[in-house]
């Protein structure tokens, strides 16, 4: 697929109506406020995305230690659509994308502040079971991440932790994992070798292959494309077109046409505050804030 | 595509294992930090075991009065910690003085000499003089070195250095080779390696961009070194020679070998003298009576007080040395 | 001699001298191997492996009971230290992280690497040898265990902290436990590093006297009871070596040669683990 049938894709499914909201709030945001103060207020919503939210992102603080990075972020991510963040670098993108599955709780010092409700449910809240929370959400990394064992076993290493599987249902999950990642008929020969044998693309779908084989509902995606060439993000990216009928898609990346190509919203940040969260084709062709146009056209970051 | 449904079946809500997952964490977790804090308990059992068992040779002689005496005599149960704490200081400083400037020309050799291709032999065959047991170097000491010392080395020393004033007397005493002199070199072979690797490792941390600038303005490779590889990483350097100083303290075998054994205290470095380790290792067996062992366990308690101490400012000093190569990267 | 001559002429001494230094200590390694080489190798025999050590007077002998109390007080020493090393270590690396008691158990951990081993020795005839009332295989092993934990912790923490942060995280995304994310993600990572570690303890150990001295003591006679004073080389090597016989002699400088040899040959093969994979 390339990306005019990504953009078709992703309009073909807005309806008028709803885009027609979207910009109003938008611009309503936009003109409310000078160009340097965010538009986002407590409560108020940067978009009212009317399709129903799988995660629900309400008055959001994130602190590293004493530093303030992220700033009373509100948000609806919808379910089975993919929902690009941008920004440059160090605005808080990533570390919005890793409070989603609570990932940051692995360092000390880091918190979040707010709720995030998953299905409805406060997933910050301190009783989260945050391991059966992860197997429900899964996460890509910026860089390859295989386990040192085979390809088989990197994942077959998710399924195992939750599901007794006999060794043919196993087989059909690991076969099934690696077809969805376009992955299978590569490697359907090597599967007892180590997982490190890959070339670099083939490692970042095997990793893909591993989070969905764990039946994720959310796939977050941290620059999955960012260590790797053209050919290989080429690769990525038809994946995650194909995989958001089936999950809900939240992927972080530093390229905007990569945004463009394969997202249905795209959430635009800049330090720590989410600045303009719209439909992927709204917000790129008629951005609603002096920031966001700046961006997108180059004049920053 | 195939048996298995595209339509995401929620987890089960209670999954099996769910509880014994979180317990699984505490447990190995637990447990884990039960080894932890063995590791802190052994060091704390040790202090006060040696403390327990040095208390009656306390108690009878005074802890400053045991320290500061020299008399070490079984029979009249008179016991004195001077002799050996003496031995062991100096003949550590000999191996110091003779392993530093050593160790320092081996770590600015493989750094800033050796081609590549050699490095890595020349930093493996220093370090295995470190592997090698101090018992063999006790073995070769004994019967090889020592009396290759007396017939070739002392006797030249004796005869120009000992000639010296002020430090003449020092280089006397009979050619036997089995002397407090001959325990330091032996110790400064055996530390050079210990020291040598810590120095290449420092070293190494040096940023090349401060190598090359200094080299662009036309040092020598030597100029380099003592004016810009040397000031940024002395601090730890020292904690590599500290931590030499610590081995040195506490090496036990290969000085038992050739110190002589000697509960004596001579100015001059060619007589046989005694170190805490070798006088427990020699006599700690046949020590009869109460004080005897406990005066034997108050010089283990002093020694390791003062290898305690000293391992501690090597660490602090190293762990200096590594806080600032991360502020200054 | 102008400026520019003077420091040439510097540099030049100087480097000379750095050069002969490192000549200077490969030339004892290489005169201690000679030496043991030419002392020991003419008594390796067989009658080494299948004779017990000899007594005063004895004209034949080897070192069969030292050879097997040396390879039982080693191999048992390493089975007490190793899990106890590799369980801290992880405490350090993963589970206690960030914990203060980890500041405190690295720092005495370092310390304790570098302890003086006569004193070990001592402590361990305190807390075994006294309350059992006599010296046995088990208070050598122990003795040597505590000599083995803080190398293990150390290479332990310092190999799994060697595994990128990024395999943790990816781990703990797919729902893993933290004890899963460590058993089978990060030991397993770390696994060959952490096996490098108790091969450079047990080279540690193997020759390791002091500790022996009022623990294991020696036993001129074979025993593979660990509740008896157990043979051993290094300590028969320095009764031996003290003692008045000729053939005495000859086989402290065997035994030596054996020793030095098994521990150099772990010492290598670990810098071949060790040797990053391409």
């Amino acid at each position: 697929m390339n990306s005019a049938e990504a953009m078709t894709l992703s309009s073909n499914e807005s309806t008028a109506a709803r885009s027609g909201i979207a910009l109003d709030v938008t611009r309503a945001i936009a003109g409310g406020s000078s160009e340097t103060a965010p538009s986002v207020r407590d409560g108020v919503p940067a978009l009212a995305v009317s399709e129903r939210p799988k995660i629900e992102v309400k008055g959001l603080d994130f602190y590293y230690g004493r530093f303030h990075a992220l700033h009373a972020i509100e948000m609806r991510i919808p379910e089975k659509r993919v929902t690009a963040f941008i920004g440059p670098s160090g605005c808080g993108k990533s570390t919005l994308l890793r409070t989603f599955n609570r990932i940051y709780g692995l360092y000390p010092g880091q918190r979040a502040t707010g709720e995030i409700l998953l299905d409805g449910r406060n997933i910050l809240d301190r009783r989260e079971d945050l391991n059966r929370l992860r197997a429900r959400v899964g996460m890509v990394f910026q860089k390859p991440t295989p386990f040192p064992m085979s390809i088989y076993d990197n994942i077959a290493y998710g399924v195992r932790l939750y599901e007794r599987l006999s060794r043919r249902e196993m087989d059909e999950r690991v076969e099934w994992a690696l077809r969805k990642a376009a992955l299978w008929d590569e490697v359907k020969d090597l599967l007892k070798q180590s997982g490190n044998a890959l070339s670099g693309g083939q490692q970042q779908r095997l990793c893909i292959a591993r989070a969905i084989a764990v039946k994720p509902e959310v796939l977050l995606l941290d620059e999955p494309a960012s260590a790797l060439d053209p050919i290989s993000t080429l690769k990525i990216e038809e994946l995650v077109a194909e995989l958001k009928h089936s999950y809900t898609i939240a992927i972080v990346t530093h390229n905007m046409q990569q945004a463009a190509r394969v997202s249905d919203y795209t959430a635009f940040m800049y330090l720590g505050r989410l600045v303009e969260f719209n439909e992927t084709q709204t917000l790129f062709t008629t951005p609603g804030t002096k920031q966001t146009e700046d961006y997108i056209t180059g004049r920053f970051g | 595509m195939n048996a298995i449904s595209e339509t995401l079946d929620p987890l089960p809500a209670e999954t099996p294992g769910r509880r014994a997952r979180s317990l699984g964490d505490r447990l190995f977790g637990g447990i884990s930090w039960l080894a932890a804090v063995v590791v802190l308990l052994v060091l704390g059992a040790i202090i006060v075991m040696l403390y327990v068992g040095a208390r009656p040779a306390f108690e009878k002689f005074g802890f400053w009065h045991f320290l500061s005496t020299a008399e070490w005599n079984p029979v009249t149960e008179m016991f004195g910690a001077l002799s050996p704490i003496v031995g062991t200081l100096v003949s550590s400083l000999i191996a110091i003085i003779i392993g530093v400037p050593v160790s320092f020309g081996i770590a600015l050799f493989i750094t800033e000499m050796a081609p590549p291709w050699f490095k890595r032999p020349v930093g493996t065959a220093i370090e295995l003089l470190a592997a090698i047991p101090s018992i063999i170097y006790g073995m070769w000491g004994l019967f090889v070195f020592a009396p290759f010392f007396a017939d070739h080395i002392q006797p030249r020393l004796t005869d120009t250095l000992g000639e010296w004033p002020m430090i003449g007397p020092l280089f006397q005493g009979p050619p036997l080779g089995i002397s407090v002199f001959t325990a330091g070199l032996i110790l400064a072979i055996m530390i050079i390696p210990f020291i040598a690797s810590v120095m290449r490792d420092v070293f190494e941390t040096v940023p090349a961009e401060l190598r090359e600038s200094a080299f662009g303005i036309g040092s020598t490779t030597w100029e380099v070194v003592w004016n810009v590889v040397l000031p940024l990483t002395k601090v730890g350097a020292l904690g590599g020679v500290m931590l030499g100083l610590g081995r040195a303290l506490g090496e036990t075998m290969a000085v038992t070998f050739v110190i002589g054994n000697a509960h004596e205290l001579h100015a001059a470095l060619f007589e046989p003298g005694n170190s805490i380790a070798s006088t427990i290792a020699n006599e700690f067996t046949e020590a009869d009576g109460e004080v005897y062992t406990a005066s034997l366990i108050g010089l283990g308690l002093i020694l390791f007080i003062i290898t305690f101490i000293v391992l501690a400012l090597a660490k602090l000093m190293l762990i200096r040395m590594s806080r600032r190569e991360g502020r200054s990267a | 001699m102008n400026i520019y001559t003077r420091r040439k002429v510097v540099n030049l001494f100087n480097l000379t001298a750095s050069a002969v230094t490192t000549l200077f200590g490969l030339f004892f390694l290489t005169w201690l191997l000679w030496v043991l080489f030419q002392q020991g190798l003419s008594h390796v025999d067989w009658n080494l492996f299948i004779l017990d050590t000899p007594g005063p007077g004895d004209e034949v002998g080897g070192l069969r009971n030292a050879l097997l109390g040396s390879l039982m007080l080693t191999l048992v020493g390493v089975l007490i230290g190793a899990p106890v090393g590799i369980l801290a270590g992880t405490y350090l690396a993963e589970f206690g992280r960030y914990a203060y008691l980890s500041h405190a158990v690295r720092f005495i951990n370092d310390v304790l690497l570098s302890a003086p081993s006569i004193v070990i020795g001592v402590f361990v005839y305190e807390v075994m040898v006294v309350p059992m009332g006599n010296f046995s295989g088990w208070s050598g092993a122990v003795a040597l265990s505590i000599i083995v934990v803080p190398v293990v912790v150390r290479t332990t923490e310092d190999m799994m902290r060697l595994v990128p942060d990024t395999m943790r995280e990816a781990a703990a995304a797919l729902g893993a436990p933290q004890w899963r994310v460590v058993t089978s993600v990060v030991l397993r990572a770390a696994l060959s590093g952490v096996m490098t570690g108790i091969l450079l303890a047990i080279a540690r150990i193997a020759g390791e006297t002091a500790p022996l001295l009022f623990t294991a003591l020696n036993n001129q006679f074979f025993t593979l009871n660990m509740d008896e004073p157990m043979g051993n080389l290094p300590v028969m090597i320095f009764n031996f070596a003290m003692g008045p016989y000729d053939n005495w002699h000859d086989l402290a400088w065997a035994g030596s040669l054996l020793i030095t040899l098994g521990v150099l040959m772990l010492n290598i093969l670990t810098r071949f683990f060790l040797r990053p994979k391409k």
